[in-house]
């Protein structure tokens, strides 16, 4: 048995369950919220901070993936400042490092694409830091390119709650932070990683990308759901 | 009164953007009917007339020479519009950034030659460090994102603009 | 607070002799980090040498905690006359040997010297007093009397309201009311609780715990064992940064005493009262000074923060309630159950009681580490404790609350240091650490040494912070060459609130408030980098101007 709240979003009334999270209630009433970490059947870690909303009587924002829903809230999620933050928090994900839609695997199915047509981001203006990073193109099916990767962490989850793997995890810090597989080790190497293909399905960008897939087919909905999972299964005889 | 005057420069791009400018087709009548293409790599001019109404600047900023033109434009134009990805955001072009001149240099001059081998160090203008969207540079009145830029949105920005409108351009997107 | 009287307990020599006989005269040599540094320690033993050569049986020589005085370390003191010795060397000891000779029951006191009179000793008052390595020197002065009291006629609510009362709020920077907390940590539910002292001290310029770690370590354990008793945790961990190794190495000699004395363990004073105590250290992340991403590492995970709430007092470690307090908070403890909250609260001043622990660091003459009563005013602790700026320079700021605190300037030299009026000028009161600048200090320079630590120390996960941080210091470093614009100026302040407003925990949160309080003192500073291409205090290298705008490298 749950207890029952009630509360309104963008000044509309909706109700969730106790223990849900805004994001959560947003969804099941059509309110789109903006979030690139966010991915549901994941742990949420309110990292992105795309989806900060204003909570009435709270001095600070709240990410609403990670913000449960309390009686009576007063919940603003779009407004002018927000929808400002937000494609501020958009640059800086462009910006971070080597991101061209043009030529990304990814084109026309990408997260991040998308919400910079969605938050109407159409050129940049803070300082761009394009890093040296790397791509690991030492799995047989698939490659990582870090150049596109955002830090969303949703592999690491994925491949930990989901497959059981944790293959992925992360190193360093700061900047310097890479997902990386089995303790550095090329992705190829690793004796932990089933091939199962989560990792990129769940991947918002371009970053983690089946091989062999020419610029912009990258699309995840089109497919159905993990296919090499079956390929990998066919091809051990299983 | 005489008809607006519109320029088109080509920076560090690929022309696509001037492809899908041109792929405007009958509605190019439409447009220079309204207006005098009076520069760019369509028109037979050198130098890069006064008082140019409107300027859609293709391609990033890489070189020397680059960065000259993109002055000279933005003083003698007044609504710069940055026409396509690598103006928006120096795109493909921006993808030597990470590596450096020295070793795209080498890579592209001296490893991958056949014959010839050698950085050419003269005709051809010096890089600059890196490349870079024009914004870096000088003040950009319009954005029209795309790689390319579809002739539609050309239209409709050339349309608003020449009617003296701010221009609206719902559905430029980075990429495509 | 008591006299030294060294008359009736013996006192350890280096030598591991025990001193049994009346002591005339004695030099207490600080054995803290910074004192150490300047080989106190062989001082120590050379000195015990010498005076043992001399013939003087009746003088004792023991290593002592920090004296605050780091400036003119190594410091030597003869507690007997008050006589000071600063910057011994191991060449000049003979005039201390001298002195200690001269020493007689009718010798005079010397005054206490301005440094040290203006200070009120509640969380220091054992430091340069006590061995503190020496359990038995810690008793000695009242040590481990409050949670035998606490223990023996207590209950913890009883506790918890005597340190409601006393006032007393985190002194890790936020102020935090201490009794507030310990009672939500004490009325969560679950059977299992915890108490985490957080000793991952990193704020540049900022060394008060590691002191009071160096100098007093039963201090914090005694404090801990009663913050366990008015919570109900039976377990404890220390966090302390591996880059103290000092500290830690005095922690953990404390805490093995601490047991086979029955301060820690089972069946503490006698009582049924269990708790025990582990080292935890830290890898060298700044971040993990904030409370959740310490708990994620304490727990063997990435030291990285999570969303609050939940708050740690509620889902703390292995997700049971958790007491999580500053170093100096709990050596505050103590000190308040056994002389009264009423005394505590008679301290400080409004809603800040009690004392503060402030490292003087930066362009002031007595560097070093002072307790001054809250609301004392900037002016005191600059000029009367810390001697004013060396060479009788300008003082032009002084910068407190490390990288998320900010910079006082001049027109504030008589606010009252208390965390609501440091909040009002824009900075903040943090863990202590006082930087002082003088006019040779370019406030656009110290902003982006700021946004540099916290860009490295950043941990990477929330985007505003990891992204946003390396864009304002590009920023501020384009302004420090001279080669920014308005547009940039403007780009830093758009970049400054998004990254406050959006970041995950306090370092992103707090990152950009160096940015803030130097643009809102020291705006004009910003105005002659960017528009007369100068630097007023002549620090940034300007470099020349190219024919166009800068290309990025």
């Amino acid at each position: 048995m749950s207890t029952v709240h009630t509360l309104t979003i963008d000044g509309r009334d909706v109700a969730g369950n106790e223990g849900q999270t805004i994001m959560e209630v947003a969804e099941e009433n059509g309110i789109d919220i903006p979030g690139l970490c966010h991915l549901p059947g994941l742990h949420d870690r309110g990292a992105c901070r795309l989806c900060v909303v204003e909570i009435e009587g709270s001095p600070k924002l709240a990410a609403a993936c990670v913000t449960q829903i309390a009686e009576g809230m007063h919940v603003t999620a779009h407004s002018e400042k927000l929808e400002d933050h937000r494609r501020a928090a958009t640059e800086m994900i462009f910006l971070e490092r080597n991101h061209v839609c043009s030529v990304c695997v990814a084109n026309n199915h990408c997260e991040l694409q998308d919400l910079a047509d969605e938050l109407r981001v159409t050129h940049f203006d803070l300082p761009r830091i394009s890093p040296a990073v790397g791509i690991d193109a030492s799995h047989r099916l698939f490659a990582i390119d870090h150049n596109r990767c955002i830090l969303c962490l949703r592999c690491v989850r994925a491949c930990d709650e989901i497959e059981g793997a944790h293959t992925w995890d992360v190193m360093h810090r700061g900047l310097e932070t890479r997902v990386q597989t089995d303790m550095g080790i090329p992705w190829g190497e690793s004796p932990t990683c089933t091939s199962c293909g989560k990792c990129v399905q769940v991947c918002p960008t371009g970053a983690l990308f089946e091989k062999g897939r020419p610029v912009a087919s990258g699309s995840k909905t089109k497919r159905p759901f993990l296919p090499w999972l079956r390929v990998h299964q066919e091809e051990r005889g299983l | 009164m005489s008809k607006p005057r519109v320029a088109t420069v080509w920076l560090d791009g690929c022309s696509g953007c001037h492809m899908s400018l041109v792929d405007l087709d009958e509605r190019l009548l439409d447009i220079f009917g309204r207006a005098d293409l009076v520069y760019g790599p369509l028109v037979d001019v050198k130098e890069f007339p006064e008082d140019v109404d409107v300027c859609l600047v293709e391609g990033s900023v890489s070189s020397e020479d680059d960065l000259e033109r993109i002055f000279k434009v933005r003083e003698r134009t007044k609504v710069l519009v940055a026409f396509g990805d690598c103006a928006v955001t120096s795109n493909v072009p921006g993808m030597r950034n990470p590596i450096g001149v020295q070793p795209l240099l080498e890579c592209a001059y001296i490893e991958n030659a056949d014959i010839n081998k050698g950085i050419p160090d003269r005709i051809i203008p010096r890089l600059l460090p890196t490349s870079q969207p024009i914004n870096r540079f000088v003040d950009v009145d319009v954005f029209l994102p795309g790689c390319p830029p579809h002739a539609d949105l050309i239209y409709t920005l050339l349309d608003d603009l020449l009617a003296g409108r701010t221009p609206e351009v719902a559905g430029a997107r980075f990429g495509r | 607070m008591s006299e030294p009287n060294n008359a009736a307990r013996p006192i350890r020599r280096p030598n591991q002799e025990i001193h049994d006989g009346p002591v005339r005269a004695s030099a207490y040599v600080c054995e803290a980090a910074s004192c150490m540094s300047l080989q106190a320690h062989e001082i120590t033993v050379r000195l015990a040498e010498a005076t043992a050569d001399a013939g003087m049986s009746d003088v004792a020589v023991k290593r002592v905690g920090c004296m605050g005085l780091c400036a003119a370390g190594p410091l030597v003191k003869i507690p007997q006359t008050g006589e000071l010795f600063s910057a011994v060397t191991l060449d000049n000891l003979e005039p201390i040997v001298q002195a200690l000779d001269k020493v007689t029951d009718a010798s005079a006191r010397l005054p206490l010297g301005p440094f040290f009179e203006h200070q009120v000793r509640v969380v220091t008052e054992n430091f340069g007093e006590i061995d503190p390595e020496s359990l038995d020197d810690y008793v000695a002065r009242g040590g481990y009397e409050a949670l035998g009291r606490v223990l023996a006629e207590m209950t913890s609510t009883q506790v918890r309201e005597e340190i409601t009362r006393s006032g007393l709020r985190g002194r890790g920077g936020a102020g935090y009311p201490t009794g507030l907390k310990w009672t939500t940590v004490a009325k969560a539910a679950g059977t299992q609780k915890y108490v985490i002292c957080n000793a991952d001290e990193g704020d540049p310029g900022a060394f008060m715990d590691r002191s009071v770690l160096e100098s007093d370590p039963f201090r914090v354990l005694e404090g801990m064992a009663i913050a366990a008793f008015a919570v109900h945790a039976t377990e404890g961990y220390i966090y302390c940064r591996a880059e103290y190794p000092l500290a830690v190495a005095r922690l953990r000699g404390a805490i093995r005493q601490a047991q086979k004395a029955g301060f820690l363990g089972q069946g503490i004073a006698n009582t049924s009262f269990a708790f025990d105590v582990q080292i935890r250290l830290g890898a060298g992340a700044f971040v993990c000074g904030e409370e959740t991403a310490l708990i994620a590492s304490v727990e063997g995970k990435r030291g990285t923060p999570r969303p609050r709430p939940p708050y740690p007092a509620v889902e703390g470690l292995n997700g049971c309630p958790t007491l999580i307090n500053n170093v100096e908070s709990l050596a505050n403890v103590p000190a308040i159950l056994r002389n009264g909250s009423e005394w505590y609260a008679g301290l400080g001043s409004g809603k800040s009681k009690g004392t503060k622990v402030f490292a003087l660091a930066g362009r002031i003459v007595n560097t070093g580490l002072v307790e001054v009563p809250m609301g004392m005013s900037l002016r005191e602790i600059v000029y009367d404790i810390g001697g004013g700026i060396v060479d009788g320079r300008l003082f032009k700021a002084v910068q407190t609350g490390g990288p998320s605190g900010g910079c006082i300037p001049a027109q504030f030299l008589d606010m009252p240091m208390t965390y609501e009026a440091l909040i009002e000028v824009g900075s903040f009161m943090g863990s202590g650490g006082l930087i002082v600048m003088d006019d040779t200090s370019c406030m656009v320079d110290v902003a982006k040494y700021f946004m540099d630590f916290c860009r490295d120390e950043s941990c990477g996960k929330c985007v505003p912070c990891r992204v946003g941080t390396t864009q304002m210091w590009m920023l501020l470093d384009k302004i420090t060459r001279g080669k920014a614009d308005l547009i940039d100026l403007a780009q830093l302040e758009r970049l400054a609130g998004v990254v406050q407003r959006m970041s995950l925990c306090g370092l992103g949160q707090g990152a950009p408030n160096p940015v803030f309080s130097t643009l809102r003192y020291f705006r004009d500073e910003y105005m002659a980098h960017i528009l007369e291409r100068r630097c007023p205090a002549g620090v940034c290298e300007i470099e020349a101007l190219a024919q166009h705008a800068e290309v990025p490298a």
